[in-house]
């Protein structure tokens, strides 16, 4: 296991550097002088060029690669360049709306998708069956910003039952007046795919020979579908959970912007619109290692859910 | 193949049963299933659309403000004039600024030209069949103008990304050693940042435009297709057949091309349809965040942007109007999407 776990975890400096480079090629090569950024439209050139030395542009790009590399590694990722605020700073204190948002939502998603799509797989070809395929497949038709924008106008806007957006700085406030209305909405998206996506996982086992053998000795349909069928679906399910994890670092950017709040994700749609390339970086990267962390955790879980399975 | 064999058939005289090509059967089953049938004729529907609308024969003029400003759809007849309440004319002396204004001499001269020009106020209609945007646009048009936008932008990006998948994926499942091995890496460099972020990245270099658009989710959106391609082309390119073709002199690039991209054309037919639903809806979102197509284009994302304050002032329209739009495209295109996966699925055949 220990030499698995620093197998796999040396494997992850490739990629880590792949993408360092990526990014370095992408900002450097293809975005704009970051030095007129800066400036701004009435610097002069001598500001230009005073600003360009303080950043280091002037130098060999192995040596500008080199300075990345240096953030990297001590995690100083110096300061934003709209607003002069730390990069670490900035991520300290967006994090904590964007998990306050995120948690309830994956965890809502899970809870209901999951036994929704066992019972939905287990009535495989009825009425009921089909009439809910077709409902998620126009359901999945719609986009998501339909979906918030007619949300937010009926349950806040006409039927005042949730403030229309705003946060506070009390957790309990949020998580009982701010946080209902976009966790609701995003659950009630998100439930749609979930659903098709694990019906088909416990479909794949519903056909197997070991639940014929289940009920030929006589189990009850519960305990057929809940013990044997649920913990032979499990691996495909962690597979999912693990993609969509990192992304609650982010945020869904979109509930963000929609409702105000103060999270990561609307921080770094700002920074893209801003070019504010400090910040964009370092959650690039911070987000590439947290996905690594993530597969490698999951690849671990599986060893703990399923005997059968072997590290390599 | 088939044909060379019942071109030997015939020559000993028993005609050998033409076996079915791949295709001619997929079609087959896809027509037994209504569904598909029906959804595939509503795509057909707005495919000539979209061909009407580029061709300018149809929507040409969605930039005309024909309505008045918010103009409501026919059906609920025009809107109630708004009583303004008038304000309070001024009461006082005029002063008379002829002296300090050092425009007042050329005031005269100005009204004298005026008066020679000929101005004509458009008529503008009290309704559209769909209603009107806020300039009095017709909706109806919008969301036709919109549909070739959008649909253009979701096709044109899937194809971009199922050629660079496609193109990878092959090279990296036939040659596999170093070249697979340096694909692998940038396949797990492109999957370790989160997809929606990887595109944020790309948008903030590449700028707005469809152009931008289309080469930002086409090259961050391979690595799916990479996957399934690689994987098929490892599988195919120990078989029978591509030995057979190496055999008699084909080079890399033809049994590549030629032999094995034919057999697993139907994982890139999917593959695309699945892309080109996923890259409408995301050209949606990017467009809501002032990240996709410029402003002086319509697409369903910037109309929904535009639809999210004429909500709050009531003017539904807009709203009900793309949405409606992008959801019966969506959905046919899904509904085909899962009957063509039917009907190639290789796992499902035989099974009739």
């Amino acid at each position: 296991m220990t030499a698995y776990l620093i197998r796999r975890i040396w494997q992850m400096v490739p990629t880590l550097i792949g993408v360092v480079l990526l990014v370095f090629l992408l900002f450097k090569q293809f975005g704009g002088d970051p030095a007129e950024i800066l400036g701004g439209l009435n610097a002069t050139p001598e500001q230009v060029q005073q600003i360009r030395e303080q950043l280091g542009l002037n130098e060999p790009w192995w040596v500008q690669l080199g300075i990345f590399a240096k953030q990297i590694v001590t995690f100083d990722w110096g300061r934003s360049w709209a607003t002069n605020e730390s990069v670490a700073n900035l991520f300290a204190t967006r994090l904590p709306a964007t998990l306050t948002v995120m948690t309830p939502i994956l965890l809502l998603d899970a809870l209901l998708a999951i036994p929704f799509a066992l019972l939905v797989a287990y009535l495989r070809g009825s009425l009921t069956d089909r009439t809910i395929m077709i409902a998620t497949t126009v359901a999945l038709s719609v986009s998501f910003l339909v979906y918030v924008i007619v949300g937010q106008y009926v349950f806040a806007f006409r039927l005042g039952w949730f403030p229309v957006q705003g946060w506070s700085d009390s957790l309990l406030t949020n998580l009982a007046v701010f946080v209902p209305l976009p966790v609701m909405l995003a659950v009630m998206v998100g439930i749609a795919p979930q659903t098709r996506l694990y019906r088909t996982f416990f479909l794949d086992e519903i056909g197997q020979d070991y639940v014929r053998t289940a009920r030929a000795k006589g189990l009850t349909e519960p305990r057929i579908l809940l013990t044997h069928v649920m913990r032979n679906a499990t691996i495909p399910i962690l597979t999912n959970l693990a993609v969509a994890l990192p992304g609650i670092f982010v945020g869904s950017f979109l509930i963000e912007v929609f409702f105000s709040i103060p999270g990561l994700g609307r921080e770094v749609l700002l920074a893209v619109n801003r070019s504010d390339y400090p910040v964009i970086q370092a959650v690039t990267i911070y987000l590439a290692v947290i996905t690594m962390v993530v597969n490698l955790a999951t690849d671990v879980l599986y060893k703990l859910v399923d005997p059968r399975v072997v590290l390599r | 193949m088939s044909a060379v064999l019942t071109a030997d058939g015939g020559a000993t005289g028993a005609k050998a049963p033409r076996s079915e090509s791949t295709w001619l059967g997929a079609w087959r089953r896809f027509r037994s299933n209504r569904v598909g049938l029906w959804a595939l004729i509503v795509l057909a529907g707005f495919g000539l659309l979209v061909a009407l609308s580029a061709l300018g024969w149809v929507a040409g003029d969605w930039q005309t403000e024909k309505g008045v400003a918010n103009a409501p759809p026919t059906f609920m007849g025009p809107a109630q004039p708004q009583v303004a309440s008038a304000a309070a004319a001024a009461s006082g002396p005029l002063l008379d600024l002829s002296s300090v204004d050092p425009l007042a001499p050329r005031y005269r001269e100005w009204t004298e030209r005026a008066a020679k020009l000929e101005t004509t106020e458009p008529h503008k209609v009290d309704t559209l069949p769909f209603g009107g945007d806020r300039l009095g646009r017709d909706v109806l048009a919008k969301a036709i103008k919109g549909a070739q936008i959008s649909i253009l932008v979701g096709v044109l990006a899937a194809l971009v990304a199922t050629l660079i998948g496609t193109v990878l994926g092959a090279l990296a499942g036939f040659f596999g050693g170093k070249i697979g091995d340096a694909l692998e890496w940038l396949y797990n460099v492109f999957t370790a940042i989160p997809s929606i972020l990887l595109i944020f990245a790309f948008a903030a270099v590449a700028g707005r435009g469809v152009q931008s658009v289309v080469l930002i989710l086409g090259l961050t959106g391979w690595t799916g297709i990479y996957r399934l391609i690689r994987a098929e082309f490892i599988k195919h390119a120990v078989r029978d057949y591509v030995r057979a073709a190496e055999a008699i002199g084909a080079s890399a690039g033809a049994r590549i091309f030629r032999h094995i991209l034919p057999n697993v054309s139907h994982v890139m037919l999917v593959q695309l349809s699945i892309l080109v639903v996923g890259f409408i809806k995301a050209e949606v979102i990017l467009s809501y965040l002032g990240l996709g197509v410029s402003v002086d284009q319509v697409s369903w994302g910037t109309m929904l942007s535009e639809a999210q304050s004429e909500l709050i002032l009531g003017y539904w329209w807009q709203l009900v109007a793309a949405t409606t739009f992008m959801a019966v495209f969506v959905t046919a295109f899904s509904l085909v999407t899962d009957a063509m996966r039917d009907a190639l699925d290789p796992k499902l055949r035989g099974l009739e």
